[in-house]
């Protein structure tokens, strides 16, 4: 628990915070274009539809893309530092 | 049966330990009254980090994904591997949405995306239908996780002839669930996802270490698959794609990973958490459950390896392919140990259950209840009427199971992607616009559905024999174009309906059709938790949207 409400059963305390005065801020950030990499890249299958290259026994078509795994996490990370202390958080 | 005897009593073992735990849920991190639907419905707001990454991963990785994906996998190889790309692109593609979603809807106390359309477009006609289309495509869902236990309990031998006796168990694990569910609220799914995640992982991180090596390696069972892909007449099946289904793999993984998070389970889970970090860390946290997805679609290929084959299905002369996993377990693991495995299957379909029907629930009591039949209705009449529509969602899906075909369940469920699709406009563009007029946003509903529901009823299934509905891929020879190529029919379906949505949108307005007022600001999209130290004598932003 954040902190101690007055339980008021008519008025949820979402609504009371509502009031409270809270500056101008945006999500706004340049990092965000980022984010379209990892959506693209694995829609980009007629690049890695393979058998060949393998990696440990696995086609190309699949270790490839649990690579992308990755590369979501990556980008996804760097984005939230980049843009989620400063603004967000 | 007496030859599953120890899977059994692992199985129901750990069924009870995560029964008890839903009940105990209820006192877990002391609720000050669950008698409201802020606790009840979404577990006081208040989830931090790994709570929220257990919870949303508990609801979207379901039982019935890590049965069925294999099974796709099994038989038509490549093509299936779509929820790989889809669980990747989801996240980098809602990051920003969601969190502005949840910010909007931490201000004004919204509880389902249907509460959000009808504060932003002032429209309770048109928060109808995005409540409707979230009860209609959530009820199947919960309908295939039974879908799931069932494969288990098949395997385990635990059928009988008559339709109830068949369905005896499942009977009993829905009552359980239905009665914990409706004591702690969310807080059960969201204590019980501890469970049942730590036993998936276990099982898949053993299964993909240990199945390797018994079978001749990864190479070997990649070769299998190949082998048996080459012998089948299909013509769309392989190890890879083919010119055929490139267009409709890419479609499908951009258009499901676009309707995840606008099933009203999903939004749920995310409206639980604490704030916007929270939400912000999990879109790069919960991607490790798709590696976990990718590594359970590959044991389609180790069940080939193995030569597993599918026990019978509902109706004479067809296989029940949901079963190659469970039977894959059964034969390869000490028999603890499918034990195991098969209680991390039965108590994951649980875990999304729960929070589907908490879902259904909340549109139910928020958007027609409150709306529509009782709009004085206290906090206290609201929770309480939650509570009693997820015990009703929860019979109708046992019902489903129980009475109809389990096929047909398939089926709602694929229709499901596709009519949920038809709510992005509304909810998804809304948090960036108000641009689409209310009434366009309705005309763009209809067009979206019907189209969709149209292309759907045009797919036959090969493998089932039937005329209609029959899978997602939409020849485009049906349009005119001289193509074998297919097409996801959802992602077309949702392109007319905003298509309809932009065309209708000026045509209102200089009708001078009214708007309705939008009691959201500019400021609600990015508000957290905790507001920052107000600045002294700093004019208020007048901008808007």
């Amino acid at each position: 628990m954040a902190e101690p409400t007055t339980p008021d059963p008519d008025i949820p305390d979402t609504q009371a915070s509502a009031s409270a005065p809270v500056q101008a801020r945006s999500d706004r950030s340049p990092w965000n274009w980022l984010l379209i990499v990892p959506i693209l890249v694995p829609l980009t299958t007629p690049l890695f539809n393979h058998d060949d290259p393998r990696l440990l026994g696995f086609p190309v078509f699949y270790w490839l893309q649990l690579a992308f795994i990755l590369l979501g996490v990556t980008t996804t990370t760097i984005v939230y530092r980049m843009t989620g202390r400063g603004a967000g958080r | 049966m007496s030859d599953h005897i120890v899977q059994i009593v692992v199985f129901s073992l750990l069924f009870l330990l995560v029964s008890v735990m839903g009940f105990v849920a209820a006192r877990w991190r002391a609720p000050q009254d669950l008698n409201h639907l802020d606790e009840w419905g979404l577990g006081g707001r208040n989830f931090g980090g790994w709570i929220t990454w257990f919870l949303v991963g508990g609801d979207l990785y379901t039982a019935y994904t890590f049965v069925a994906v294999p099974a796709l996998l099994f038989g038509a190889g490549a093509a299936e591997f779509f929820a790989v790309p889809y669980t990747i692109i989801v996240y980098p593609l809602v990051f920003l949405v969601l969190v502005r979603l949840w910010s909007v809807s931490h201000r004004h106390g919204f509880v389902t995306p249907a509460d959000f359309v009808r504060a932003r477009f002032a429209s309770p006609t048109l928060a109808l239908l995005i409540a409707i289309t979230g009860i209609a495509a959530t009820m199947p869902y919960i309908a295939l996780q039974l879908v799931g236990i069932e494969a288990v309990l098949k395997t385990m031998g635990v059928t009988g002839d008559s339709a109830l006796a068949r369905h005896a168990p499942i009977i009993v694990a829905f009552a359980i669930l239905a009665a914990y569910t409706y004591q702690s609220g969310l807080r059960a799914p969201a204590l019980i996802a501890f469970v049942k995640d730590t036993l998936i992982y276990i099982v898949i991180i053993v299964a993909v270490i240990y199945l390797p090596a018994k079978l001749g390696g990864w190479g070997n069972i990649f070769d299998a698959a190949e082998a048996k892909f080459a012998a089948s007449p299909a013509p769309n099946d392989g190890i890879t794609l083919n010119a055929n289904n490139q267009l409709q793999y890419i479609t499908l993984a951009l258009g499901s990973a676009m309707a995840l998070f606008l099933y009203p389970h999903s939004i749920t889970g995310v409206l639980a958490s604490r704030d916007r970090g929270v939400i912000k860390r999990n879109m790069s946290a919960l991607p490790a459950y798709s590696l976990l997805l990718g590594l359970i679609a590959l044991l389609g290929f180790m069940a080939i390896a193995a030569q597993v084959k599918p026990l019978p299905g509902a109706r004479q002369g067809t296989l029940d392919t949901n079963t190659v996993v469970p039977l894959l377990f059964d034969q390869q693991f000490p028999a603890w140990f499918a034990g195991v495995a098969f209680a991390a299957v039965g108590i994951g379909a649980l875990v999304p259950a729960a929070i589907m029907s908490i879902a259904a629930a909340n549109l139910f009591t928020r958007n027609i209840y409150k709306e529509y039949l009782r709009k004085d209705a206290t906090p206290a009449q609201e929770a309480n009427v939650s509570k009693i529509t997820s015990l009703v969602v929860k019979v109708g899906a046992v019902a489903c199971i129980v009475f109809l075909d389990p096929q047909f369940s398939i089926d709602l469920q694929l229709i499901g992607g596709v009519i949920i699709l038809q709510t992005l406009p509304a909810v998804a563009l809304g948090l960036y616009t108000r641009w689409l007029h209310r009434g366009a946003l309705i005309a763009g509903w209809f067009a979206g559905m019907g189209l969709g529901m149209w292309m759907l009823y045009q797919i036959p299934n090969a493998a089932t024999g039937r005329a209609h509905f029959g899978g997602s891929a939409f020849p485009l020879r049906e349009f005119g174009f001289d193509t074998p190529m297919t097409i996801y029919a959802g992602l077309v379906a949702v392109a007319v309906n905003l298509l309809v949505a932009a065309i209708a949108t000026p045509i209102l307005r200089s009708m001078k059709v009214a708007e309705g007022t939008d009691t959201t600001t500019r400021e609600d999209y990015f508000a957290d938790a905790t507001p920052p130290p107000p600045k002294p004598a700093t004019p208020a932003p007048t901008a808007t949207t």
